[in-house]
């Protein structure tokens, strides 16, 4: 049912708009609502798990488990928020704060090894062994060697 | 960004990695931008979603004049065209009932009679519905011929298609078992042209039709076959990936292609959204169906071709025919998951880059 957008005021739109940083316009803010209305099928007001990943582009990307529990059960205007982090006119320090957070599922204010590792498993899947990725950790990491923490 | 554009041409996903031969950094452990980027970008479009979406057409009915126009037309449309189309229907049913159960019957023993008659008569029903729909068919290209070792190939829009098709030529259509009457009228009527079914939710299904298809091509007295390789409905802007079934069967193959002009109604079945009664009800209650039906040339198989690169082949004759855009999805996505195989494809590549820059390395 695309044709849902006459369901958005003005208002709607502006205030999503706000909420989001104003890093969209307002057409844009519509197209994504057409595109809201159609991954949520029964009009519930949030987009579920399985209908994020009814869409095979991204049940196949390696991130899907994590990015699906930032976006399940978001409503459109956190949908918005959400991706604004994308948008070119978006600051780098956004982006960086979108990266902690995957990286940071469990929203305990700082990223750990174990973070780190946990990440580079999804996106390596069978294909590196346990002891390669230790490598890769040690060889990149060496120079550093403190955690992260979220400031 | 840019979530403006109104056509969105091929979009696939970019390569997440970046070849590079330089040292590896902090940065390039850290920075899964990329692949996020790709998550991001299926979200908010998608190739797959696009192929099932049916877009509403402008309406026209916005103004002063223009309105009671509209409504003048729905008035014809419901008042006048529905029923008249109701009663040819009605009419067709009739003479079809009243030759086919006789000469089912009675010509039991004539076969080769009865076996043209019943193909005489389907043809002549399905012409029936498209007049109910007031469709304006045109053909073009030589029209098929009944020849063995020989199967014909089209995109699918919705199961109009078949009909439209039908009505040229008693093809003998391998289709979903369906419920309700259309169930009823495939076990009865079109079993006499010689269909073939599946059940899309049955795993061994597949051996079994496999079978059954080649059974059928071998015979020579047997109705020609018409299958969908798409094996679902897509909405005449796209072509999903063809399944190789009706490719590996040793025949030729004949490619056809169906093109529906969307200036009175849109063709497309959402099989989701829609019994396929309301469907026709819907197509009933518009000014015309308006498609074009091309016949082209036959293909073979080629040296050293594999079945999916056959399909892949003529996939491309009929797209370009019918000015479709192909997509690199399995139409069946629409009911279970993709395979990890192309997560895993993903991750590979992603591990072969970063092995090779570590090797690089020297550590």
């Amino acid at each position: 049912m695309g044709s849902a957008p006459s369901m958005l005021t003005q208002y709607d739109i502006e205030d999503v708009q706000e909420y989001s940083y104003n890093l969209f316009s307002q057409q844009e803010i519509v197209s994504l609502y057409e595109r809201f209305c159609q991954l949520d099928r029964n009009a519930k007001g949030f987009i579920s798990a399985d209908e994020f990943l009814s869409v095979p582009e991204f049940a196949v990307n390696p991130l899907s488990q994590r990015l699906l529990k930032m976006v399940d059960g978001l409503n459109f205007k956190d949908f918005v928020a959400f991706l604004s982090a994308f948008s070119s006119k978006a600051s780098i320090q956004q982006k960086i704060e979108l990266i902690f957070k995957v990286y940071d599922l469990d929203n305990k204010g700082k990223v750990t090894f174990n973070d780190i590792l946990e990440v580079l498993r999804d996106l390596t899947g069978s294909f590196m062994t346990e002891k390669q990725r230790e490598v890769y950790f040690s060889v990149v990491y060496v120079p550093f060697g403190f955690p992260l923490s979220s400031k | 960004m840019d979530l403006d554009r109104p056509n969105i041409e091929e979009y696939l996903p970019s390569e997440a990695i970046q070849e590079s031969n330089e040292k590896l950094h902090l940065r390039d452990l850290l920075d899964i931008s990329p692949t996020l980027t790709e998550a991001a970008g299926a979200i908010v479009d998608d190739s797959f979603t696009r192929c099932f979406k049916s877009n509403p057409s402008e309406p026209w009915n916005w103004n002063v004049y223009l309105f009671p126009l509209w409504c003048f037309g729905v008035v014809v449309r419901y008042g006048i065209l529905f029923p008249v189309r109701v009663l040819v229907l009605t009419i067709g049913w009739i003479i079809f009932l009243s030759s086919f159960i006789p000469a089912h019957f009675l010509l039991r023993s004539h076969d080769k009679w009865r076996k043209k008659i019943e193909r005489y008569l389907v043809e002549l029903i399905c012409s029936f519905f498209v007049a109910s729909w007031t469709g304006v068919v045109k053909y073009h290209g030589p029209r098929p011929s009944m020849r063995p070792k020989q199967v014909f190939v089209a995109n699918h829009t919705s199961m109009i298609d078949f009909i439209v098709l039908e009505q040229m030529t008693a093809f003998a259509v391998i289709m979903q078992k369906h419920p309700g009457w259309v169930g009823l009228l495939q076990s009865t009527i079109l079993e006499s042209v010689g269909c073939i079914w599946f059940n899309r939710a049955e795993a061994k299904d597949r051996e079994i039709v496999a079978r059954k298809l080649r059974d059928h091509i071998q015979g020579v007295d047997n109705n020609p076959l018409l299958i969908f390789p798409e094996g679902t409905c897509v909405n005449n802007h796209y072509t999903v990936m063809f399944k190789k079934g009706a490719f590996e069967l040793g025949c030729t193959v004949c490619p056809i292609a169906i093109k529906y002009n969307k200036i009175f109604v849109d063709a497309f079945w959402n099989s989701k959204k829609q019994s396929f009664t309301m469907h026709l009800l819907h197509l009933m209650t518009s000014w015309a169906v308006v498609c074009d039906v091309w016949y082209l040339e036959p293909q073979n198989i080629r040296p050293g071709e594999t079945p999916i690169e056959f399909a892949e082949r003529v996939r491309d004759i009929i797209s370009v025919r019918a000015g479709l855009k192909k997509v690199p999805w399995d139409g069946y996505l629409k009911y279970s998951r993709p395979s990890p195989k192309h997560r895993e494809r993903k991750q590979q590549r992603f591990v072969e880059s970063v092995l090779q820059r570590l090797e690089k390395k020297g550590k």
